[in-house]
């Protein structure tokens, strides 16, 4: 019955064909750090799920944002739980996306074809530190608060548009409620689609063009 | 070279692992998921009071008559004021009957219309009489009464209470 199912669907939709093309395409012989790019993407996966969550109870509003936190925290059931993904999850993918990174660098496998996955996954990196920085002042406590006036701050040194730049950044003059409002437009939308979109087109490369294979001494 | 037909095989072995560490795994994540979702309703707490109404010789004789009084529940972090409305009907100087508000069709507020000497429900046109009986429109049950003595109505030193119950 299962099977019946399944090869209705199959002739249907092509699962055989996307298995085999996505799933048991042929890799070199490769090591445990070629493993780096799955785990970001289970953690964006992770980042996503819990992220989604969390807005069940979380307001973006500055009287209510950090009252909001701690009643995920102490008045949610496994509130705690989803908070502590979220927060450890993504402490670990910027650790991940950045080891990620380091082995294609040290590898060699930006080179030639893989010019483009390079590409996109220096501003998939980029991104994911904007989800650090965003997701960073959600919480409205001290830290959230000092770390975004730091890091508006660091913009603003950036010589002559510096003070336009971080104005935009803070939708003002200082942080206030149109800050929050459009920090967490940009972690929970912007950010979030344009990483989806390149996730698409990195792997699309990765699995059209393959996977470079450990280079060998005099390579 | 292959086992007998009983044993098996590696390939099984894999699927049977994956199946029961992945069902593992779905329950584990799946709890606490759909108890973080409910969380809330799982924690409404439930409440009574004595609320007054006011004196009973002020009350206006043969004339339902609305009285609001507010109550305060924790929602998240939030304290939210409800505001609640009952009509008190003092039949005569011996008798009194209080009415709650709420439509028993989908909990709109009715209102007493002194001409008609009918309750009108603006949601869907459900009609009550001075009694609370369903005259006309959807309601499927008479307006809630209180008037059972010390149950959940009571006068003391002259003050009229109705015994509320929230949650």
């Amino acid at each position: 019955m299962f099977a019946k199912i399944l090869s209705w669907l199959d002739e249907r939709l092509g699962l055989t064909t996307i298995y085999n093309t996505v799933l048991d395409r042929k890799v070199p012989k490769v090591n445990w750090w070629f493993t780096l790019g799955s785990a970001s993407l289970f953690l964006f996966a992770l980042q996503c799920v819990t992220g989604i969550m969390l807005s069940i109870y979380y307001v973006p509003d500055p009287a209510n944002a950090y009252d909001s936190v701690q009643y995920i925290m102490t008045g949610v059931t496994f509130g705690w739980l989803i908070r502590g993904l979220h927060h450890w999850g993504a402490t670990l993918m910027i650790i991940v996306v950045f080891l990620h990174m380091l082995r294609t660098y040290f590898y060699a496998a930006y080179k030639y074809p893989r010019e483009l996955t390079w590409l996109t996954g220096v501003v998939l990196l980029l991104a994911t530190l904007g989800m650090g920085f965003t997701g960073y002042l959600l919480p409205m406590n001290q830290r959230s608060y000092w770390a975004t006036k730091v890091g508006a701050s660091i913009a603003g040194t950036v010589p002559g548009l510096g003070p336009f730049i971080q104005k935009v950044l803070l939708g003002g003059s200082d942080i206030s409620g149109v800050t929050l409002a459009r920090f967490f437009s940009v972690h929970i939308w912007w950010l979030p689609a344009i990483i989806g979109a390149l996730i698409g087109i990195h792997m699309y490369l990765v699995i059209r063009i393959g996977i470079s294979m450990v280079p060998h001494e005099g390579d | 070279m292959p086992g007998p037909q009983h044993e098996l095989s590696r390939n099984g072995f894999v699927k049977a692992i994956v199946a029961m560490v992945g069902t593992a795994m779905g329950v584990i994540i799946g709890i606490p998921a759909i108890g973080y979702l409910i969380s809330p309703a799982t924690k409404i707490q439930k409440s009574d009071a004595w609320i007054p109404i006011g004196p009973l010789d002020k009350i206006p004789l043969d004339e339902p008559t609305l009285y609001s009084f507010t109550r305060t529940q924790t929602n998240g972090w939030e304290q939210t004021v409800n505001s609640y409305g009952v009509y008190v009907w003092r039949k005569n100087e011996d008798e009194v009957k209080v009415f709650s508000n709420i439509c028993t069709h989908l909990s709109c507020m009715v209102k007493w219309n002194p001409d008609k000497k009918e309750y009108l429900c603006p949601c869907h046109a459900g009609i009550f009489d001075i009694e609370g009986n369903v005259v006309d429109g959807p309601p499927p049950r008479p307006l809630k009464l209180y008037s059972e003595c010390d149950k959940n109505l009571k006068i003391d030193s002259g003050t009229l209470y109705i015994h509320f119950l929230e949650g």
